[in-house]
């Protein structure tokens, strides 16, 4: 998809990063210790911290990854709003303060807190360092289709630019200015939705969506009856060139010469005729080049959809609603019928093509679980796998290395309390107003069906371009902000826990700073790496997999060392191992990672995506098992 | 290194109490989310009737979820406080 630079956007754009990056500097003047470069000296407002806990979490998953499967996969899409918010019940009602009592800077810190072990120092490094760059991964892929429609840049060009600023912005002040970004960003994130939210409400539900949507056109064909080719009953309107074979439950497509180009139609038969519905195309071709709608990206061929089809309103069809309150927006959604585009693969020659076809889904089809997850139908294996996904979501929040050092950064337990429910309140009310952003993008013709991440910012566009600007420019410093966050946490890993405590180097305060702010530029330079080699990939579901592994690694350790007094060191280190290694095969054996990989879905090892519902129990097991074990020698150990 | 807390902490006589409630609150909190998981997957045609003011029962439930979670955490907040003025040595925060 090609998008029309704003000049208004990129001076928004660039006077926030200016604004972030100011920040930065001013806090940095203010880091000196080790202590106010991990942990923002513990002196942050609860108020602050809760806020700064939403930007933090508010993350690209959220904002343009939910956005985005709730506009190609309606409720679905919601499923990944309400899970990661009920994993902030376990942060709040079990971790938030026993981690508080016992940590010092890091996460590591906190589970080795009643040990001193060298293992658990080693393996908790780890595991933050892994869970951090699994959660690293979506944030720069986010930050990459995000500078595509607003810079008109590359995608990896604005991988590197993130990295790039973010390195700056941690390697001059750590985690003091990293949670004024964040509170900043939260606040303002939460503000431009809901201007998003009542400007949508405020449209209501329109057949046409804006001047200029693209219609789309249906022609009717016949096979001839000498030669069994496919023509068109009206030759003038194109030529076809073939059509792809059937099978039983696969669309058949048409390759059309079409206004000049190469173009796919999806073949429908009905009441025994065919018509040719048109539809959108990606193809890879062979030498290398990408063509949309069989032209190149700057002949604007390509264009963005989802629309409604029918509106029902009181029992009668309408053209269009005018205003709606929240929930007659959603009852009259269910009760009407919408256009939204569904892809398939098609090997044409030595290309590689995606069609985008029309599809016709019933309001309340869309309005409830199942197109994404295939409750109703599905196999034992499609249920467990949704199952999965909702267990890591709910555990994961807890343990996120990112969102645990935030308890450090409040100067006591009931701050760190009180800073959770505030973090709980706003991440709460945005995510309500998620659901309202991805189905405004479903119908108002805004989705571009090359990048599912894109939904919320082109929603803004359709509104004007002064809220576009805004809210991308929010959107990029939220990727700014997390990831901030993200590489904080992973300096911590290296320089506090592996170098300082796991090696215990001796190292001046001011050392340690320094080893923590390379670290910092070793870790962005990864982070750069992975955001373009994973391009392409819808964000939330990548979160969810970090998630997963999180869930796997950490939570079993923190959960039992806080309630479970049989609990060694040995077990924790074990069970962190454990949780890494399950959780992370699983993910590479499973369907979206073999579709990764060029081969079919159906081949993968593993049949599930979400490792969760294995790699967690199996966690637990092993901390309990090893700990069993090593319960007596551990405890000659320390008499000795 | 030494482990202890980023800032000093007093001891916390209530830590017990707010433990054994948070748990109370989680388990709560889970029951409610795990039965809106098992109605997704093994009621889905349940999860798809409309139950309150037009909107389905998935909406509905999703909206409770996420509004239960700010009510508990106020309350949690609440009776933690409570228990900390109460036990704690001059009613202070720890």
């Amino acid at each position: 998809m090609i998008y029309e630079v704003s000049i208004g956007a990129i001076i928004i754009f660039i006077g926030f990063v200016a604004l972030v990056l100011g920040l930065s500097f001013y806090f940095a003047r203010k880091t000196k210790t080790a202590n106010s470069y991990y942990a923002a000296g513990g002196t942050i407002h609860w108020g602050v911290n809760g806020i700064a806990f939403a930007g933090d979490y508010l993350s690209a998953a959220s904002f343009l990854g939910i956005c985005g499967m709730i506009a190609y996969a309606g409720y679905d899409g919601f499923l990944y709003s309400i899970g990661y918010l009920a994993g902030w019940v376990v942060a709040l009602f079990v971790v938030a303060e026993p981690l508080k009592r016992m940590g010092k800077f890091t996460f590591t810190d906190a589970l080795d807190s009643k040990f001193n072990s060298k293992g658990i120092k080693l393996t908790a490094a780890i595991s933050t360092l892994i869970v951090s760059l699994f959660y690293l991964i979506p944030q720069m892929v986010g930050a990459g289709d995000l500078v595509v429609p607003l810079l008109g840049l590359p995608h990896w060009v604005g991988v590197v630019i993130v990295g790039s600023i973010v390195i700056l912005i941690v390697a001059t002040a750590g985690m003091t200015s990293t949670t004024y970004v964040q509170f900043l960003k939260g606040g303002l994130l939460i503000i431009t939705t809901v201007v998003l939210t009542v400007l949508i409400l405020n449209k209501g539900l329109e057949k046409s969506p804006y001047d200029g949507y693209h219609q789309f056109n249906s022609i009717e064909a016949s096979f001839d009856a000498e030669s069994g080719k496919l023509v068109l009953n009206d030759p003038t309107q194109g030529e076809v060139i073939y059509v792809t074979e059937g099978a039983a439950g696969k669309e058949r497509f048409a390759k059309m010469l079409y206004n000049d180009y190469e173009r796919w139609f999806r073949l429908v038969e009905k009441d025994g005729s065919i018509i040719l519905e048109e539809s959108l195309s990606v193809t890879d071709a062979a030498g290398g080049e990408k063509l949309y709608n069989g032209a190149e990206k700057e002949a604007r061929q390509f264009y963005q959809v989802g629309h409604m089809y029918r509106i029902v309103s009181e029992g009668q069809e309408v053209e269009s609603t005018g205003s709606l309150n929240p929930f007659n927006f959603l009852t009259k959604l269910e009760d009407s019928d919408i256009i939204i585009y569904t892809k398939a693969k098609i090997v044409d020659g030595k290309d590689n093509v995606t069609v985008y076809y029309p599809k016709l889904v019933p309001g309340k089809n869309i309005m409830k679980p199942g197109m994404i997850f295939k409750l109703a139908n599905g196999t034992g294996w499609d249920k467990l796998n949704f199952i999965s996904l909702m267990l890591a979501l709910f555990l994961g929040t807890s343990a996120l290395p990112h969102v645990l050092i935030r308890y450090y950064t409040v100067p006591s337990q009931r701050a760190a309390r009180k800073s959770t429910i505030v973090a709980i309140a706003a991440i709460g009310f945005f995510y309500i107003m998620t659901l309202y952003l991805g189905l405004g993008a479903m119908i108002n013709g805004v989705n571009d069906v090359a990048s599912s991440n894109m939904s919320g910012p082109l929603l803004a566009k359709s509104f004007g371009v002064g809220i576009f600007s805004l809210i991308s420019a929010i959107a990029f410093a939220t990727v700014l902000g997390t990831v901030s966050g993200l590489i904080v946490a992973s300096s911590g890993a290296i320089a506090h826990d592996f170098i300082d405590n796991y090696l215990n180097k001796q190292m001046s305060d001011k050392v340690k700073v320094r080893a923590g702010k390379i670290a910092a530029f070793a870790v962005g330079l990864v982070a750069i790496l992975l955001g373009i080699l994973f391009k392409g990939m819808n964000v939330s579901f990548l979160v969810g997999l970090a998630f997963a592994v999180a869930a796997s690694a950490n939570l079993p350790a923190i959960i039992m060392i806080i309630f479970w007094k049989k609990t060694t060191s040995k077990g924790v280190s074990s069970s962190i191992i454990t949780g890494i290694l399950s959780s992370i095969i699983l993910i590479l054996l499973s369907p979206s990672m073999y579709e990764r990989y060029g081969m079919l879905k159906t081949d993968a090892v593993w049949p599930l995506d979400n490792p969760g519902i294995v790699s967690i129990p199996l966690a637990f097991i092993v901390l309990v098992v090893v700990s069993l074990l090593t319960k007596k020698k551990e405890t000659v150990e320390t008499v000795n | 290194m030494l482990h202890g807390p980023s800032a000093e902490l007093k001891e916390d006589k209530a830590a017990d109490r707010k433990a054994k409630l948070g748990l109370k609150f989680f388990f709560v909190y889970l029951f409610i989310y795990a039965f809106f998981v098992f109605l997704c997957v093994y009621k889905p045609e349940l999860i798809g009737e409309r139950v309150f003011l037009g909107l389905n029962l998935a909406v509905v439930y999703g909206f409770f979820l996420i509004i239960l979670a700010i009510i508990m955490g106020f309350f949690y907040n609440l009776f933690c406080t409570r228990l900390e003025n109460k036990l704690n040595e001059g009613g202070g925060e720890v």
